[in-house]
């Protein structure tokens, strides 16, 4: 997709902080959803591995199917 | 002319091992399948005897080395399990497939139950390794240096379609339909255009429309014709453009609305009416779109987005299935196609508790909004990685669910229940419930048979009928007789 598209993306509002609609045919525990990726990302250095850098180097699998 | 339902998926996983002399994918895997294995059923062999994987649904015989005939890795390497599936190392991964499942509730639930079968596997091989060394088991499809690996999805169809119908009809409905299974990757691969963020993990790897290769040159449209069921009545269609998927919205979706399409092309109300000028071209830049507003070009001139492609099939679905093929969870699949749909033609990231991409998309932008990294930074590469991790404390995708971030499809109990209990209603119940019952007297066991070893010597039973084996037909059979009255009963039957 074109660069400024991406850009208009990552720019995008609803990228953070939009509830989404709720759907009560869909959703219906959508009460006990938040949008708590904050939850994660307050924890998430603790979480994610360290020296990803390496980490990310070193994985490497044979191809399969 | 349609066929009941029967699904199944395969998926194999990534494997490392942290703090390791030097990373052996082969030993690792052998390794955390024989650690489950020996919590569970020794000594029972896997049949290669009734598989084709060379037969070429085209009508030929492909040339290849034969598969492993029964030796002594045979049952070192495999693992029928109890639930009707199956694990066992495939090349240098694990592999697990779920068993029939007859319906897309039932298949997220024997899928997932695959990723605690993963995770026990895990633990119980730690306790073999060095203190400082540790496995990690992704559900993903790539090491993001070009090495692929797969999530096959398995349908059973009537023979009776020819398969060029099945190609046509089902070509722009799989390039498209990673608008809503994609898992999302963070950059490209295998030569693809370079981009930050695409939607689907598997698109840059495939690179023709129709072929038998699972490994290279991989084909949109996968011919093997190994139908393991009777193959005068059936075949069993391979598709292998999916992604693995972590949530059960997306798993549930994915094999719910294939299941649809593929009764439609049974049906023949699909035929070439949305050909596209180039599908390998499109699926690598539907992958890239992350607005879903780009226009691709029909074979008929005509210029559709994903989005629409994917409504004219569900159009298709509600004009043409029938009353008593609209099952509670066939119209349930249905209304959440439309949900989708109707989301990701307003806003994609709206969908941000329901598809996978989406949700990896969001957590990605979120962490980059507060720490400033580039989409190059490792550390943003392995935020991808690790959120198809299998640890219950480490994998992001199961520290969202566990936030209550992620829509499920089934409780946590649901699918602790699916590791050890077949489905009811596909042969695997059979499968399952015998393996449980005479675990002695099994030799061994394939999708399509099981060989007896009871008092009267080897006896194989047939299972060429996927929907038969059920608990309705043969449970009390089971219930009653010792291997050798079953073993006579169904013969004589």
């Amino acid at each position: 997709m074109p660069r400024e598209k991406q850009q208009e993306y990552r720019d995008h509002p609803s990228n953070e902080n939009e509830e989404i609609q709720p759907n009560p045919e869909l959703n219906e525990n959508v009460d006990d959803i938040t949008d708590d990726l904050d939850a994660l990302l307050d924890e998430i250095d603790e979480i994610l591995e360290e020296d990803s850098e390496e980490f990310v180097e070193n994985y490497i699998q044979r191809g399969g199917q | 002319m349609t066929v009941p339902t029967i699904i199944g998926t395969e998926t194999e996983f990534g494997i490392s091992v942290k703090n390791a002399r030097e990373q052996d994918p082969v030993a690792a895997s052998t390794l955390v399948v024989n650690a489950y294995k020996s919590r569970n059923i020794p000594s029972i062999s896997w049949d290669y005897g009734q598989e084709s994987p060379m037969l070429d649904a085209r009508g030929f015989t492909a040339e290849s080395e034969k598969p492993p005939s029964e030796d002594a890795n045979n049952s070192v390497i495999n693992d029928i399990l109890i639930n009707g599936g199956r694990y066992y190392v495939d090349h240098a991964h694990p592999e697990y497939c779920t068993p029939e499942c007859s319906n897309a509730r039932d298949l997220v639930k024997y899928e997932k139950a695959g990723e605690l079968i993963l995770d026990l596997s895990r633990l119980a091989a730690e306790q073999l390794l060095l203190d400082n060394q540790e496995i990690i088991i992704y559900k993903n499809n790539t090491d993001y240096k070009g090495h692929s690996y797969g999530s096959h999805e398995n349908y059973l169809m009537s023979r009776k379609i020819p398969f060029p119908d099945i190609v046509n009809g089902l070509t722009p409905f799989l390039v498209t339909r990673q608008i809503m299974t994609g898992s999302g990757k963070v950059g490209a691969e295998n030569g693809a255009d370079d981009t930050e963020f695409q939607i689907s993990q598997r698109a840059d790897f495939f690179e023709k429309e129709v072929g038998l290769s699972t490994m290279v040159e991989r084909p949109l449209i996968n011919t093997r014709d190994e139908p393991h069921a009777d193959s005068k009545l059936y075949r069993r269609l391979h598709v292998i453009v999916g992604d693995s998927n972590m949530s059960e919205f997306t798993i549930y979706l994915k094999v719910g609305i294939t299941a649809i399409v593929l009764q439609l092309i049974e049906k023949r109300v699909i035929g070439k009416q949305f050909a596209l000028q180039d599908p390998v071209a499109v699926i690598k830049s539907v992958s890239r779109n992350l607005s879903c507003k780009n226009v691709y070009e029909l074979k008929d001139d005509r210029k559709w987005t994903a989005v629409e492609i994917q409504q004219a099939y569900l159009e298709l679905a509600h004009k043409h299935l029938s009353t008593e093929e609209r099952a509670p969870i066939v119209n349930d699949v249905l209304e959440k196609w439309e949900f989708v749909l109707e989301g990701l033609k307003s806003d994609p990231m709206s969908l941000g508790h329901h598809l996978d991409w989406v949700i990896k998309k969001k957590l990605i932008d979120a962490y980059i909004a507060r720490h400033g990294f580039k989409w190059t930074d490792p550390r943003i590469r392995m935020l991808d990685l690790q959120y198809h991790d299998l640890r219950p404390d480490k994998g992001l995708y199961y520290r969202l669910q566990k936030n209550g971030h992620v829509e499920r499809i089934l409780t946590h109990e649901e699918i602790v229940h699916g590791v050890q209990h077949p489905p009811l209603d596909t042969r695997a119940y059979f499968r399952g419930t015998c393996l449980r019952k005479y675990p002695n007297s099994i030799h061994s066991v394939s999708w399509n048979s099981i060989v007896f070893n009871g008092s009267n010597g080897f006896e194989k039973i047939m299972m060429e009928r996927p929907h038969f084996g059920t608990q309705a037909i043969i449970g009390e059979l089971l219930n009653t007789c010792t291997v050798d009255e079953l073993v006579d009963k169904i013969r004589n039957d």
